[in-house]
């Protein structure tokens, strides 16, 4: 079933036309991976289902995206309550200046109507279990978490993003800025989340999109040009461009 | 040739930037030699500790304990309203005001910046002084109060401008990392954006204080210039600096008052001294 859909989803910024006509179904429970050579809108589209592109100045979006059959563009969306259920991760890890302790319970700080000690401490070794820090990290909660390791770093992020119970976790290009073995934990760790969340994750590293992902989407110069299964796109792509891109024409 | 150039080009810019060192230090040594001067008539205890200021009186009576009290009552009071209006204001312009206001508002903080102190000491004279007596039935507005106030608006534009520049350079990614969890903007901003910015506001509110602190012509036309220990913010003191400026062209070269200006001139280098490398060690931190 789909968790999220988009229907004739566009979007500009100031006359840019970023986003034209997509029509994509994200499944619940699935990786998807979104890719394409840079510049095609594949952040945009991503960013469009937590709406951090309201951030910009000068964004336009027309079309419908829907988040469990709800609009999230609709007259009574609520940002925040969105942005509970549709987590990010970013590209570059950016864990609050603050301790690891701190950065996991911030959710719950905004959030909750009352902190209890007891739950902030459930919490974090909750989350920092669901990402395999917990054992690396029991010791040190109360370091900066600035002073991790890339590779914990991002984890952290993930951790802090599980422990506001998010549905749908957004990753852009989440390992870009690692080293080949992290990104290899980091895949490992994506596929094991996937039973309880649903994923999409963008990356123009096309080795990692056949690696983790369920189902594949190619974008080019703002449009989803294909869409379908993992394999089917890596082995028998019905359009000559996406042919072309994963065969390394271009991009 | 052009070694010749070179040579001689180099040591300018050598003998320049010595010279603002040099230039400093003989200022310290003269300031060091007429100050310490004092000691050999007046212990520093009594100096410091004193309970009265009359230069002139025989034999004259040198405590600077009621000035002491004087600068740092109108600081504080000065600090108190600057401090949160100051980084409220740099909280609305790095991160609420939509971009025409914010051009406004910077625009207007350097403006208030500009303004000679003697102006806003002169206003504050005329429409301050009457306001703070009318609305506290005191005998006269000439208090620690009017002083607070007027010193607020000078330490205001450096809280401002330090400030805000410390919130600019909090990385966008700790931004977007908040609104992404749900949080709303005032979470955000209460709960990230101001604590990876505190070290540069801590140094913004140092150097504000700062400021205050070596502030003289304001105060001296409006907290009423008593040299007595005040026991309330509702009454006229005196501070450090305007002491010194009151009295310099009165007192006799050589005399005991004319050592004691100079050791009140000490006193206030060290104070300021040591709230500009409070606020030097904020920034280093904060890089």
């Amino acid at each position: 079933m789909a968790k999220i859909k988009t229907d004739k989803l566009n979007l500009w910024y100031g006359p840019f036309h970023a986003l034209k006509d997509v029509d994509s179904s994200f499944g619940a429970n699935r990786i998807t991976a979104i890719i394409g050579p840079s510049g095609c809108g594949k952040s945009t589209l991503l960013r469009v289902f937590n709406r951090m592109n309201d951030l910009i100045e000068g964004v336009r979006t027309a079309g419908k995206v829907l988040v469990d059959g709800e609009d999230i563009f609709g007259p009574g969306a609520d940002l925040v309550k969105l942005r509970k259920k549709v987590g990010m991760v970013f590209q570059r890890p950016n864990p609050f200046p603050l301790s690891v302790y701190e950065n996991i319970v911030f959710g719950e700080r905004i959030h909750a109507d009352s902190i209890k000690r007891d739950t902030l401490d459930e919490i974090v070794e909750r989350s920092l279990k669901s990402v395999l820090l917990w054992d690396e990290l029991k010791d040190r909660l109360n370091e900066p978490a600035l002073r991790l390791t890339l590779e914990q770093k991002q984890r952290l992020c993930i951790a802090r993003l599980i422990a506001v119970k998010p549905e749908v976790l957004l990753m852009d290009e989440p390992c870009s800025t690692l080293d080949p073995q992290a990104t290899a934990r980091i895949e490992e760790l994506m596929r094991e989340l996937k039973n309880n969340y649903t994923i999409i994750i963008v990356t123009h590293n096309m080795q990692q999109a056949a690696r983790v992902s369920d189902d594949t989407g190619f974008m080019l110069l703002g449009e989803l040009i294909e869409f379908g299964r993992t394999e089917d796109i890596f082995t028998a792509p019905k359009d000559r461009r996406t042919e072309d891109y994963i065969t390394g024409r271009y991009g | 040739m052009r070694k010749i150039k070179e040579f001689m080009i180099e040591n300018l810019i050598f003998i320049c930037g010595m010279a603002s060192i040099f230039f400093v230090v003989l200022i310290f040594l003269f300031l060091l030699k007429e100050g310490l001067a004092l000691f050999n008539i007046e212990s520093p205890l009594k100096f410091l500790f004193g309970k009265s200021w009359y230069p002139i009186s025989e034999p004259p009576q040198l405590g600077i304990f009621p000035l002491i009290l004087g600068s740092l009552l109108v600081t504080a009071g000065a600090a108190i309203i600057s401090i949160p209006i100051g980084v409220g204001c740099a909280i609305y312009i790095a991160e609420i005001a939509p971009v025409k206001t914010k051009e406004v508002l910077k625009a207007g903080v350097e403006l208030l910046a500009a303004i000679p102190s003697v102006v806003l000491g002169f206003i504050g004279m005329v429409t301050l002084v009457p306001f703070v007596k009318t609305v506290f039935h005191l005998p006269t507005g000439l208090t620690a109060l009017s002083g607070s106030i007027m010193l607020a608006f000078m330490a205001m534009p450096t809280i401002v401008t330090i400030a805000e520049d410390a919130l600019y350079s909090v990385p966008k990614t700790y931004k977007e990392g908040a609104l992404a969890l749900g949080a709303t903007h005032w979470q955000t901003i209460w709960r990230v954006m101001l604590p990876a910015a505190s070290s540069g506001i801590l140094a913004a509110v140092m150097l504000g204080i700062g400021r205050v602190i070596g502030e003289t012509m304001a105060v001296m036309m409006i907290t009423g210039n008593a040299a007595v220990i005040p026991h309330s913010i509702l009454v006229p003191v005196r501070t450090l600096t305007a002491t010194i400026a009151a009295e310099m062209g009165e007192a006799v070269v050589g005399s005991e008052h004319y050592f004691a200006l100079f050791a009140i001139g000490i006193v206030l280098f060290i104070i300021s001294f040591a709230i500009n490398v409070t606020a030097d060690l904020f920034l280093h931190k904060r890089q």
